[in-house]
């Protein structure tokens, strides 16, 4: 098995939240115990919905934010307490793709001194010229022109900003890359094109992706493991075939229950969700997902469930786990239907020349 | 009564000072229980469509170069936007993605339901109250007549789309345009919306056109299909035709390029290249500089023309597979 390169152990974020004018603060647990380990070389994706504290843990494995509680580590160092010069060499380490190419990129910088511009931070002994050399060959890998650098990004598309993010990202030569639902705000066709070139450059210079995102087939597509979080807290783990094929938590059943498939006929029974999702600031006793989850039994509202192996390197934090699923089988997305044969045969041509032209 | 609710024939307009069509040749119709979708991905004129058929279009700033609208019968041509507003919020309804711009912050969520009973019906305050709070319970807001004095802030993201919903069918319209409604809520949110919108459309018979880039929406809740790309329909069909027998490239090519939660996992197909702008259209089909069939041909422009049935394509090498191997 590869080994960890980062790892998060009891991470905990709490936000004061309100207060002021006469009424009391709360405390939002926006991340509330999460321990995991991310492995040398895969794909990890943290999935889940709006609030549920995916993008705070993002930020706490690469100290954006200071931790409430407990730690993360970068190859088994304790990155709490990193200052100055150490700090720096860990922000060379692991860089950070956003979500949003239109408000991440400086408007009055020009491509080139946007990309250029980490590398006079972490490789101050280059010079101008191989600096320049240098962010051509990352525009080059990235799948845009080395003249692109002297233009602002207002002059690209969404998709080109968002490539121009990763190339950025790439500059300082990092071993992790952390993407906050980096493909999300992109056009379906540019989707997959960043989607396929992440990919490509994961293999080029053997990075370890770390993806935060709510789409479930992009997480299903992109990644090696999954863990779905809810309310601040994992509630599964496991590799992105196990929590797909054979989800354990009610949870990740409900999520995958409620994706409408781009296929015709396979609309499917869904996992109703009792009401909506509890605020952080006060989440429920016992298991937090209880409220809503269609199989609770009384003692979800006071029993914790813990984070359990269920199968071999799959876990879920379910009481219930092994009798739901003895209950209402497996959970998986029933396989589509047939397209006609003349579909087949033009989705197969329609592959083959863009495989051609890409050659 | 005619069958179709709304026909669109021949809608072509663009904005002043450019000389292309945005949006041009769009003919659609609507009927009664039916839901259109309009998909396609930013800047194919999906939602600007939408809201032609409003009237909604800034008059200063449009140029209408043809195109009529028969609503129930009434043929109105598209650049009367004087008669289309009067249709709005009365006979045809519109949501939009993000209920928290189209909510006015300032006042009770009551009050702007009330607000539009009354610019369209009159009546009295109080019988207009009552008609927002039956409107509320109808989309399955709890605690609705407290919910009547809130402001829109105090309610989450989803319980603000089921207010637009409400507000948007109070008055009973018999078209109902949602614009992306779902794109900003969260997977489990989406799919209450989808199925109350859908659950509404049964118990009044409306129609509804959606404009969404989500397949999977599309394959949910769609009748018909039309698919649009740089401000041309490329196909329309059954939704069942259009995606169990594609024709056009660029259809097959954006469900490639969807990921999907079943199958094999594998590499992308994609859809290279970017979106023409409207100053730099190509001559001919649009999608051809795109397209990794195009060939001479594709220089003048493909009519959308019938596969089968009312299933339409504009592509020279339809069906593909035998069109494609005779040249």
């Amino acid at each position: 098995m590869a080994e960890t390169i980062l790892e998060a152990v009891d991470l905990k974020k709490h936000f004061r939240s309100g207060g002021g004018l006469g009424r009391k603060a709360s405390t939002v647990r926006a991340v509330d115990g999460v321990s995991l380990k991310v492995r040398q070389g895969e794909t990890f994706a943290i999935v889940g919905e709006s609030g549920c504290g995916k993008s705070t843990l993002a930020r706490l494995l690469m100290r954006l934010l200071e931790p409430t509680e407990g730690d993360a580590l970068f190859e088994g160092k304790s990155i709490a307490g990193l200052k100055g010069r150490e700090l720096r060499e860990l922000r060379r380490e692991m860089q950070f793709v956003f979500q949003d190419p239109f408000s991440s990129l400086n408007p009055r910088m020009t491509v080139g001194k946007l990309i250029g511009e980490p590398l006079e931070v972490h490789a101050p002994s280059l010079s101008a010229s191989d600096r320049r050399a240098k962010v051509a060959e990352l525009l080059g890998r990235v799948g845009l022109r080395p003249e692109h650098a002297d233009r602002y990004p207002h002059e690209f598309s969404g998709g080109q900003r968002q490539r121009i993010g990763i190339a950025r990202a790439l500059a300082t030569g990092p071993r992790v890359l952390i993407g906050d639902e980096p493909v999300s705000a992109l056009d379906v066709s540019v989707q997959a094109q960043v989607i396929n070139r992440l990919h490509d450059l994961k293999d080029e210079f053997d990075l370890t992706l770390v993806i935060i995102a709510h789409d479930l087939a992009v997480i299903r597509h992109m990644s090696d493991r999954v863990a779905v979080m809810y309310l601040g807290q994992i509630v599964e783990l496991g590799t992105a075939d196990q929590v797909f094929e054979t989800p354990r938590h009610p949870y990740t059943r409900a999520l995958l229950s409620a994706v409408p498939e781009p296929v015709f006929g396979t609309a499917r029974e869904r996992i109703a969700l009792n009401g909506e999702t509890p605020s952080p600031a006060n989440p429920p006793a016992g298991c937090r997902f209880h409220t809503r989850c269609p199989f609770a039994r009384p003692d979800c509202a006071t029993r914790v469930p813990e984070l359990r192996e269920i199968a071999d390197g799959q876990s879920a934090a379910c009481h219930y786990s092994e009798e739901i699923t003895a209950e209402h089988g497996s959970g998986s997305h029933p396989e589509p239907p047939a397209r006609t044969a003349g579909a087949e045969r033009r989705f197969a041509l329609y592959a083959q020349a863009i495989a051609d032209r890409q050659a | 009564m005619p069958r179709s609710l709304i026909e669109v024939d021949n809608l072509s307009f663009g904005f002043r000072g450019q000389a292309t069509d945005l949006v041009e040749g769009v003919s659609l119709a609507l009927n009664r229980n039916e839901t259109l979708c309009i998909v396609g991905e930013s800047g194919c004129g999906k939602s600007v469509t939408a809201l032609s058929l409003m009237g909604l279009l800034p008059p200063d700033a449009t140029r209408i170069s043809s195109g009529t609208i028969t609503f129930e019968g009434e043929a109105i041509p598209a650049d009367d936007f004087r008669r289309l507003s009067t249709l709005r919020g009365d006979r045809m309804a519109m949501i939009f993605q993000e209920p928290m711009t189209s909510l006015n912050p300032a006042y009770k969520i009551g009050d702007q339901i009330t607000e539009a009973v009354r610019a369209h019906r009159g009546g009295s305050k109080a019988e207009a109250r009552d008609r927002a709070l039956q409107a509320l319970e109808q989309v399955g807001i709890p605690a609705a007549k407290q919910r009547l004095g809130e402001y829109p802030h105090q309610l989450s993201g989803g319980m603000r789309q089921r207010v637009m919903i409400a507000m948007a069918l109070v008055n009973d319209p018999s078209v109902l345009i949602a614009d992306e409604p779902t794109t900003a809520l969260d997977v489990t949110v989406q799919a209450q919306i989808l199925d109350l919108i859908a659950s509404l459309q049964d118990r009044s018979g409306m129609g509804t056109i959606m404009i969404t880039h989500d397949l999977g929406v599309v394959a949910q809740v769609a009748t018909r299909v039309a698919v649009m790309y740089a401000g041309r329909i490329v196909e329309i069909g059954t939704a069942q035709e259009i995606f169990d027998d594609p024709q056009h490239p660029y259809t097959i090519g954006l469900m490639s390029s969807v990921p999907k939660l079943t199958g094999p996992r594998q590499r992308l197909s994609t859809v290279p290249g970017l979106v023409p702008t409207p100053d730099r259209m190509p001559e001919g089909c649009r999608f051809a500089t795109r397209c990794p069939f195009a060939q001479s041909v594709c220089a003048t422009v493909p009519p959308l023309a019938p596969v089968a049935g009312d299933h339409r394509v504009a592509c020279h090498f339809a069906p593909l597979e035998t069109r494609l191997e005779a040249v």
